[in-house]
């Protein structure tokens, strides 16, 4: 990075390190830090998405799809999150494989799994085993970025389904006696007024999504912990130019400082956010603003 | 080779008593619900000793974080603002290696870099600052006239905290400390995936589950055998503080009962 970095072994400790921190695979670090705040940009919308259909699809009147919305939101309840990551990593990769397979290769008569193996046409991989290395990561990636939201998603659609709930009834009286359908008083009157109820619940689920974007290591993406552990292993001076001991107990120190701040900043802008929903408000929160200004 | 035979095999592999060698080969779905069903024995172990030892803890972090005195308050705010700002996850690498670290310091901490008690250590922080802050938002929520009546009575100091004040802490914040239970369970499965070493690949159930799919190849089997472990789980964690509820309340009148609640947002 610097002129002086050619000859790392004779530098001060401070120029040391200006030159070790700036390093080649420091820079994929801090490019890690990237792909946790794209995962996170990307799957927040996602996942709301996929919570609101979920809170849809459990208080339609039709009843096998009401039990489909409230089944998708129980069975994330009862079981550790981790194991949903597991799981659906595998699974959806499967899925797709498999997908492919009927449709591209019809002709194919083995069965696909023979035994411990799943085995699917050269052409049904994914991605295709002639595709460029960039490819095989945004596919990881992709696939990441659907299990978060599935995950996510049970959860925002308890969430918004409680908010849904929490709305007066008597508006959605008053809506129908107006003679709108079921459609418009959905639209029109029940959507508007549910956030207010679902975001101290969608705030606390921001929370816990950023705590749970660690967990992209377990799917095989090349995330910060990953590259903490790469980083701070002992390196000696046959492999590097900037030989040290064990440092990862530092390195994953700087990920729970850098946590930390998040959570700090996140509870900030929420704040800001409910003083602005509140303003104005018939709630505790809107009674307070309007004693402290008069 | 029969089912009884392989239970009594593996039944007990988590901790290290039976056969020392993994089945091999085709894996049958006896095989798979006896090993993960051995990894259990770790989940709860570890739950149920944070759990117990956290609620002191979280007793102690509550009242501090309620304390008038600055001296009291700011570490147990800070405490609590640590380790839940923070995901377990990162929690359990910096914790093991820490104890990496001071284990070359002294020997005395060869222990503590052994899932058994470093990650017991680490569940039991975390779940004393979660439980903390829930014990925290029911002391402050305990009826004014509670404690004026206990004045009223002459009770002060610790009879008045140990008789009133306390119980009705309890009783408040019972619905959400069972929510804190069910997640602490859930989060004891990733002890095996943070740095801290399966021994002789003595794991826990996700980590049976994991090496199951992980050979097979087949994620269809193993992870709804975890998932049915641990909703069983969940109905025995729920029935059990459904219990103690009922007797936290039973000098009030039915529709005062504090109802059991259940909500998601407690996931770390």
């Amino acid at each position: 990075m610097f002129s002086y970095c050619a000859e790392p072994d004779t530098l001060s400790t401070f120029r040391w390190f200006s030159c070790y921190l700036t390093n080649g695979v420091h820079m994929s670090f801090y490019l890690s830090f990237v792909k946790v705040l794209l995962l996170l940009a990307i799957t927040a919308p996602v996942a709301l998405g996929f919570g609101f259909i979920g809170a849809m699809a459990a208080r339609s009147h039709f009843p096998p799809l009401s039990w489909l919305g409230k089944g998708y939101i129980a069975i994330v309840r009862g079981v550790p999150d981790i194991a949903f990551f597991l799981f659906f990593v595998i699974a959806l990769d499967q899925a797709l494989e498999w997908t492919r397979h009927k449709v591209l290769c019809p002709e194919w008569t083995d069965p696909i799994r023979q035994g411990s193996d799943f085995i699917v046409c050269a052409q049904a991989k994914l991605p295709l085993g002639t595709a460029p290395e960039w490819m095989h990561e945004t596919y990881g990636f992709f696939l990441a970025v659907i299990t978060f939201s599935i995950v996510f998603g049970a959860f925002a659609a308890n969430v918004l389904f409680g908010g849904m709930r929490a709305v007066p009834h008597a508006q959605l009286e008053t809506a129908e006696a107006y003679g709108m359908t079921r459609r418009q008083t959905f639209w029109r009157i029940l959507v508007p007024q549910m956030w207010v109820y679902a975001l101290p619940g969608l705030s606390n689920l921001w929370m816990v999504l950023i705590k749970a974007t660690p967990l992209l290591f377990l799917l095989g993406i090349e995330d910060i912990v990953y590259w903490a552990r790469e980083l701070g292993g002992t390196k000696t001076s046959q492999f590097t130019s900037y030989p040290h001991g064990d440092w990862r107990m530092w390195y994953f120190l700087f990920l729970l400082v850098f946590y930390l701040a998040m959570t700090k900043v996140s509870e900030v802008g929420l704040e800001r956010l409910m003083q602005r929903l509140s303003h104005g408000q018939a709630t505790t929160g809107g009674e307070a603003q309007r004693k402290a200004a008069a | 080779m029969s089912c009884l035979q392989t239970i009594q095999d593996y039944g007990l592999r988590a901790i290290g008593i039976g056969e020392r060698l993994l089945p091999k080969g085709e894996y049958t779905l006896c095989e798979h619900f006896t090993l993960i069903g051995s990894g259990m024995i770790w989940n709860i172990y570890f739950g149920l000793l944070a759990l117990a030892t956290g609620f002191f803890l979280a007793t102690a972090v509550a009242l501090g974080k309620a304390s008038p005195n600055r001296m009291l308050r700011k570490p147990a705010e800070w405490f609590v603002f640590l380790f839940r700002g923070s995901p377990l996850f990162i929690q359990f690498f910096f914790a093991y290696f820490l104890f990496l670290n001071l284990k070359n310091v002294h020997p005395v901490f060869d222990p503590f870099t052994a899932a058994w008690l470093g990650a017991l250590i680490v569940l039991f922080l975390n779940t004393a600052a979660y439980t903390g802050e829930i014990f925290f938002g029911a002391l402050r929520s305990v009826p004014k006239g509670d404690v004026e009546a206990a004045d009223a009575y002459g009770m002060s100091g610790w009879p008045r905290f140990r008789r009133i004040v306390w119980p009705t802490m309890l009783r408040l914040a019972w619905p959400a400390y069972t929510n804190e239970a069910i997640f602490l369970f859930h989060a004891t499965t990733l002890v095996y995936f943070s740095g801290f070493p399966a021994w002789r690949q003595k794991g826990d159930a996700l980590y049976y589950a994991n090496y199951f799919a992980d050979k097979t190849f087949n994620p269809f089997i193993p992870y709804p055998i975890l998932a049915f472990y641990f909703i069983l789980l969940t109905l025995v964690i729920v029935w059990v503080f459904g219990r103690v509820n009922k007797h936290l309340n039973r000098h009030l009148p039915a529709a005062q009962r504090t109802k059991m609640r259940f909500r998601l947002n407690l996931a770390r």
